[in-house]
């Protein structure tokens, strides 16, 4: 119980501004929302001051008004996760690169940027990873359509909305 | 010498599926390496966006075949956690049960495979025959051998049958006989010693720094296990160590499954002797708002759900973590000095399962 606590007041401590929402989600869980040009100094700070050495997970989601690149970050020797909703607008999907932080993050990052389409800046290698080379598009974004009459009948379809 | 890259894949008998590893070699020595991957992605995250909850879990089976139930579960407790949705004592522990022959039958999986890798025909037939009666105990429970669609969102599809524990109990005593023959017989042969002993080395920092999970971690010396950092279901409630060792190479990934092993055996006992009645379902919301995560010890690593809802009876978003996508990117840092004959001796030790890599 402590550890997430002793996180969450340091981060209240130096970015208290700066943060959007912050908040426990549960034991060994905490959360916080910030605007993308908050992203390094956070993750700086937690890696450098805080001991967070793992990457568990980077992606994105497309909230149709605006993105937001999510981050899930671990400290193993205090046991504690952190996950980071870092804001971008919608027509502008860029945001800075952690992979100079964590070689982990790479593959997460170019994932991301494969199937979202979010730019990451300093990024060392950003290139498609699961689709091919020369694919156009997006797949994961909101308007990028889907065969779902043949693939599925939704309940709301058959009640006709 | 003239440096060149080699294509080991996408069909070769070392690549255990459909993926490409590209070679940069001076002479026999491997200076760089570098994964393809991707050959085997289908799309899941977004085929999951327009089903509904529960019907994923079909889905989310397919992952890996080797390892269905683990996955399905991660799922399912990142539905829950969505829901906030209370699962009975009981489920807790018939997920746990599944989950640890789940995890025995994956490593049985690896051991037939990475034994023909080096060599050692006998470990394929051997594992093998001892996996089939791991999956004869799960399709007991779930009546089926693979793709068994059996956790649910708020516990399990169906209670265990009548005399399931005395079935595991005579399965266990038998596989802890069987287990020292398998050991011995790697362990004695001189040519596997030679294959596997300081090939493949990573240190513990770098292997963190990579995103390395699972049992390629633990054979680096780092005591990180989910189940009791992070722990789920009724994991807290059963006293248990994980398998640990410190060589970083991989013999040391084969030693420490092979002991995983014995303490997923440990495990299904202890969850069987402490199993409470009552029931073993409880009903989930159709629809869901809001946000869940959960992460749990998948036989490969880390395994990772975030799921979104946003009111209706599909999920928003659906994020796959797989171990093994992090872990086959740190493949090069292993490789890096070693011989082009090492190469299926490591990747063989990092036990990859393409379905889940690709999603």
């Amino acid at each position: 119980m402590a550890a997430e606590g002793e996180v969450l007041a340091s981060l209240k401590d130096r970015f208290g501004g700066a943060l959007r929402d912050l908040g426990l989600v549960r034991d060994r869980v905490v959360k916080a929302v910030i605007d993308r040009k908050d992203l390094v100094p956070v993750c700086k700070f937690l890696k450098d001051q805080l001991g967070f050495d793992h990457v568990s997970c980077i992606t994105a989601v497309d909230w149709r008004d605006h993105f937001e690149s999510v981050y899930h970050l671990t400290s193993w020797s205090r046991n504690v996760m952190v996950q980071i909703n870092a804001w971008i607008p919608h027509d502008d999907p860029r945001i800075d690169s952690i992979t100079p932080l964590w070689n982990g993050a790479n593959v997460h990052e170019r994932e991301a940027y494969d199937l979202m389409g979010i730019v990451y800046d300093g990024h060392p290698n950003l290139t498609r990873i699961l689709l091919p080379k020369d694919f156009a598009f997006h797949p994961l974004r909101k308007d990028f359509p889907q065969e779902v009459d043949r693939q599925y009948i939704s309940r709301r379809k058959i009640g006709g909305g | 010498m003239a440096e060149m890259w080699i294509n080991m894949g996408p069909q070769h008998p070392m690549t255990h599926g459909l993926w490409n590893l590209r070679i940069k070699v001076d002479g026999e020595t491997i200076v760089d390496a570098e994964p393809e991957i991707g050959y085997l992605h289908r799309g899941y995250e977004k085929i999951m966006e327009v089903r509904e909850f529960q019907k994923n879990v079909v889905l989310t089976d397919r992952l890996c075949y080797v390892s269905s139930i683990t996955w399905s579960h991660a799922y399912c407790l990142a539905c829950e956690e969505m829901m906030g949705l209370d699962v009975p004592e009981r489920a807790k522990y018939l997920r746990v049960i599944t989950n640890e022959l789940q995890r025995v039958a994956s490593h049985l999986m690896w051991l037939a495979a990475y034994g023909p890798d080096l060599g050692l025909l006998t470990a394929l037939l051997w594992a093998l025959r001892e996996r089939e009666l791991f999956l004869d105990l799960i399709q007991l429970i779930s009546g089926a051998r693979m793709n068994q669609n059996y956790p649910r969102i708020g516990g399990v599809r169906n209670d265990a049958p009548p005399d399931f524990g005395k079935y595991c109990r005579k399965v266990i005593a038998h596989f802890r006989k069987k287990l020292e023959d398998h050991e011995k017989v790697f362990e004695q042969s001189k040519l596997f010693q030679m294959r596997t002993v300081g090939v493949g080395r990573i240190s513990r920092e770098d292997a963190i720094d990579w995103g390395v999970t699972g049992p390629n971690l633990r054979a680096c010396g780092a005591r990180i296990d989910l189940r009791k950092l992070d722990p789920y279901d009724a994991y807290p409630e059963i006293d248990f160590e994980p398998a640990v060792a410190h060589e970083g190479d991989s013999y040391a990934r084969y030693k420490v499954r092979m002991d995983e092993m014995r303490t997923s055996c440990d495990l299904i006992e202890a969850a069987l002797d402490k199993l409470p009645a009552g029931p073993y379902r409880s009903k989930p919301p159709r629809r869901a708002e809001g946000e869940g995560f959960r992460r749990t010890e998948d036989s490969r690593g880390e395994a990772l759900f975030y799921v979104i809802g946003d009111g209706d009876d599909r999920p928003y978003r659906v994020k796959i973590r797989s171990p093994v996508y992090s872990n086959i990117f740190a493949a090069p840092l292993m490789m890096r000095g070693n011989k082009v004959a090492d190469v299926v001796a490591i990747m063989g030790s990092i036990d990859v399962c393409v379905g889940e890599m690709d999603k």
